[in-house]
């Protein structure tokens, strides 16, 4: 069976100031899959998610969401589209309690009708969401102060703002960094229930061996440049990409 | 008429390229917006006048302990104020701004304004350059300027220090994995964005008299020059110098005086429009987010 | 044995917060009493002073509006180092109003409150897509040009101003309109800044990245806020233009830019009520120091850098801490 594409990212080239970031990054990402990004440090995977979300504008190139040309559109047009990514580096806002801090993926105009217009009550469904997430409603978490928190919940406030709005592609990056095989363990099964749910998702990631417990497809990069594509077991063996990541001997 | 105005205009860029190139180094190299600039500039006129009339110093000697006392204050400034505001943009803006106020008016509160405080020129004497009088001081100018500025240019890009300054602007977090010391860098841009506006004060001033009031003209003009080239960009400083020292001095000429600083304006708004990161700005403004 | 402070909450605090507060005055009065009181002696106040206190006062919360809304844009990421720029927009714009088309006050004060209003912000625009700094920069910069302008066209009556504005049918509407204005702005915005539209602005200072990545467009809400801010300058300004019955370049002057900094700074920088305190501080003691001229600047620039730089939370944080908290040395666990 044939699943619809609903990503499209064709011949991505971007320059920075004389440092070629990005060259001739593709692929089809069809509807469904969890794509995993990886490669070494430097090799361009956060530039590459930035440049389809809008965060970045591209040299040349053009990327296609559900049939759209979204190629340089602003970033918060993007997501209003139905891409949602999360950050690297996780940065809350930390006076707040960790359920202030969905009050504004929630304002989004996509989510409104979720949350019943601008006067919906954005507390209750926060409340709820990160519950899905994991933050335990009895034990009070969710109103702890973000600050306060450890990385393991702030990864998954993190991952239920992305959530928040309803995303038709999820983006993570680097979601397990910094955190521990345990805190790992508690994220898994929340991913693999969006996969059920029918959500596309990319994931950059370090963590492979977690990684290739979910991901169908994985796709490699090195100095800016795709260098393997196709399931992961394949993709390991391949000599491009044993070279990238051990060097060549 | 034409080559007159368009001497001036060339002497007026080069004065405009002065004023704001120790501005831009400080802010395109440490991201510090020193508002105190304008009032540092006025600080060394009045210094080397002291200097001159009431300790009686020769005029090199003065001028020189001006522009050393002159970095001294910007490096004391960083290390009381802006160290402990770095990062926080609304403190710098606002300590900067503040300290350069409170500098610019006590300077006018204490009485000194008036003709007899001025500089002398340093050679009065005039030269006919193609049919147009022209004073030496502004040739000194010239001169002085061209040599600063190529100067600044070579050490941005060829010594250690100044690599290490442009480190900092494009990269904190790797030029300090790199050992670059980044406070002390900042400091460093502090003190020399002071020195140079110092420098440009002792060779600009003397074509008119110190008045507390230019403090806030200058930085004025340092910003608008920055805006439209671009903050960071020294290329774009010295463009943007001529785009309005020409824009200026023709405005003056053919129009009315009144006009000029409107000219300025009009420009700055025009560039904000179109190309927002200034000519030749290199920070796109979404890409510094990620 | 090392201690270490600790701060914690008085009794009474924690007592009214919760809905029994209800059935006890005196955890009522603690609560009501820091909002009521100050209100009630701000009302009662014009009443008590002689003339010329009164016409302090109204300088005060002319101040206070230029404080609270500077305060507005410094929650939104925005540093303005030109509130003048709004005052004298809509000074200006009532100055015209009456002097050539002769409408009355008020029709004035609303109109040139939303059209200078509207102007400022249309002129910040192409700045607000830019880093901060761009911002502050260009509202230090717009009214010293505008005066320039004015100067050089000699419109608007030029140098010479516009004389012989229609005053304000009575002294005591002046005050109590203009003090009103001031208490309405003060709970008004701090009512906007808590909800949700509240957060949204103050994220935007915050962490902008994430609210665009929430497909919000950052743009639109900082007009949004831009819009308020300068309105309330603005009405400040036509306001004053009918008090005074004239309107020339000094409404642009750094006066107008510089104070509102310094209450906001002094009084408590990110809190409405700081502002407000800031302005009743710094506007009386400015009127003492008429005396000593240009040394008030000085003044101010200075209490603007010792307090950014050593008290930062403001006067206001500072009596807020210490009504709500109190502090011990406690030893510390080894």
């Amino acid at each position: 069976m044939k699943t619809a594409v609903i990503l499209r990212v064709a011949g991505l080239f971007k320059n920075f100031g004389g440092v070629q970031a990005i060259s001739d990054f593709h692929f089809d990402l069809a509807e469904g899959e969890l794509l995993g990004l990886i490669g070494p440090n430097g090799s361009g995977k956060t530039t590459a998610v930035n440049l389809i979300t809008g965060f970045v504008k591209p040299s040349t190139g053009a990327v296609f969401f559900k049939g759209l040309d979204i190629t340089g559109l602003a970033a918060h047009r993007i997501v209003r589209l139905g891409i949602s990514r999360t950050f690297q580096m996780v940065k809350p806002f930390y006076q707040l309690p960790a359920y202030k801090n969905m009050i504004i993926p929630l304002y989004s105009p996509r989510v409104k009708k979720l949350v019943g217009g601008k006067y919906g009550d954005r507390d209750a469904v926060a409340l709820d969401l990160l519950e899905e997430v994991g933050f335990e409603r009895d034990a009070r978490v969710a109103y702890k102060v973000a600050g306060a928190l450890p990385q393991g919940y702030l990864k998954r406030l993190e991952l239920a703002k992305a959530i928040a709005l309803q995303p038709d592609l999820l983006i993570l990056d680097e979601l397990f960094s910094g955190l521990s095989l345990a805190e790992v363990a508690g994220i898994l099964p929340i991913i693999e229930k969006l996969r059920r749910d029918g959500k596309t998702i990319i994931m950059i990631e370090h963590r492979l061996k977690e990684l290739f417990r979910i991901a169908d497809r994985v796709i490699v990069m090195n100095f800016g440049q795709k260098i393997a594509d196709g399931k992961a077991a394949d993709v390991m063996e391949s000599a491009a990409v044993k070279s990238a990541y051990l060097g060549t001997e | 008429m034409l080559l007159g105005t368009i001497v001036y205009a060339f002497v007026n860029s080069i004065i405009l390229a002065l004023m704001a190139i120790g501005f831009n180094l400080t802010f395109g190299i440490s991201g510090v917006a020193n508002f105190a600039y304008g009032a540092l500039y006025i600080f060394s006129a009045y210094a080397t006048w002291m200097g001159l009339n009431l300790v009686g110093m020769p005029y090199p000697v003065a001028a020189a302990v001006s522009i050393l006392l002159t970095m001294l204050a910007g490096a004391l400034m960083y290390r009381f104020i802006l160290l402990r505001v770095r990062g926080q943009a609304l403190s710098e803006v606002i300590a900067t701004f503040g300290i350069g106020l409170a500098i610019l008016e006590i300077f006018r509160y204490l009485g000194f304004v008036g003709f007899e405080y001025n500089l002398p020129v340093f050679v009065d004497d005039s030269v006919v350059l193609a049919g147009v009088f022209i004073d030496v001081q502004r040739l000194l100018i010239v001169i002085i300027g061209s040599v600063v500025i190529l100067g600044l240019w070579w050490f941005t890009h060829h010594t250690r220090l100044g690599l290490a300054f442009r480190g900092i602007a494009q990269d904190e977090r790797t030029a300090l994995t790199l050992g670059i010391d980044s406070d002390r860098i900042a400091l460093l841009s502090v003190s020399l964005g002071a020195g140079l506006a110092a420098l440009a004060a002792t060779v600009i001033i003397p074509l008119g008299s110190i008045a507390p009031g230019d403090g806030y003209e200058v930085l004025i003009k340092a910003l608008a020059v920055c805006i439209i080239g671009g903050l960071g960009s020294t290329g774009g400083t010295i463009v943007a110098s001529f785009v309005i020292g020409f824009a200026e001095r023709f405005t003056d000429t053919y129009i009315s005086s009144h006009w000029t600083m409107i000219v300025s304006l009009a420009a700055i708004l025009v560039v904000l429009t179109l190309k927002p990161s200034g000519l030749f700005g290199k920070q796109k403004e979404l890409e510094e987010r990620i | 044995m090392q201690k270490r402070r600790e701060r914690v909450d008085r009794g009474i605090n924690v007592r009214s917060g919760d809905v029994f507060a209800l059935c006890s005055w005196r955890e009522m009065l603690y609560l009501a009493g820091p909002r009521v009181l100050p209100v009630i002696a701000i009302l009662l106040l014009p009443l008590a002073l002689g003339i010329y206190w009164q016409k302090v006062l109204l300088s005060v919360a002319v101040f206070a509006l230029l404080a609270i809304s500077w305060d507005l844009l410094a929650q939104t990421g925005m540093i303005s180092l030109g509130q003048a720029l709004f005052f004298g927009m809509g000074a200006y714009v009532t100055g015209i109003l009456n002097h050539y088309w002769g409408l009355p006050p008020l029709l004035t004060i609303p109109v040139a409150a939303i059209l200078g209003g509207l102007i400022c912000t249309a002129l910040l625009l192409p700045v607000l897509r830019l880093r901060g700094i761009y911002f502050s920069m260009v509202t230090l910069i717009l009214p010293l040009m505008l005066v320039r302008l004015i100067e050089a066209t000699r419109i608007f009556g030029g140098t010479e101003g516009l004389t012989g504005m229609t005053p304000l049918p009575s002294r005591w509407l002046e005050i109590y309109v203009i003090v009103g204005a001031m208490l309405a702005a003060l709970f008004g915005f701090r009512r906007l800044l808590g909800t949700d539209y509240g957060l949204v602005l103050k994220g935007i200072r915050d962490n902008d990245r994430s609210v665009i990545n929430a497909g919000i467009n950052i743009y639109w809400y900082k007009t949004q806020a831009l819009l308020i801010a300068s309105t309330v300058g603005a009405f400040a300004g036509a306001f004053m233009t009918h008090v005074y019955m004239f309107v020339g370049m000094p409404v642009f002057a750094l006066d107008y830019s510089i104070l509102p900094i310094a209450a906001a700074v002094v009084g408590g920088p990110g809190s409405l009520a700081g502002a407000t305190l800031g302005a009743f501080l710094l506007v009386p003691l400015s009127e003492v120091l008429r005396g000593v001229g240009g040394l008030r600047i000085v003044f101010y620039g200075v209490f603007l850098v010792v307090f950014i730089v050593a008290l930062p939370e403001g006067i206001f944080h500072f009596v807020q801490r210490k009504y709500n908290q109190f502090e011990r040395w406690v030893e510390v666990d080894s």
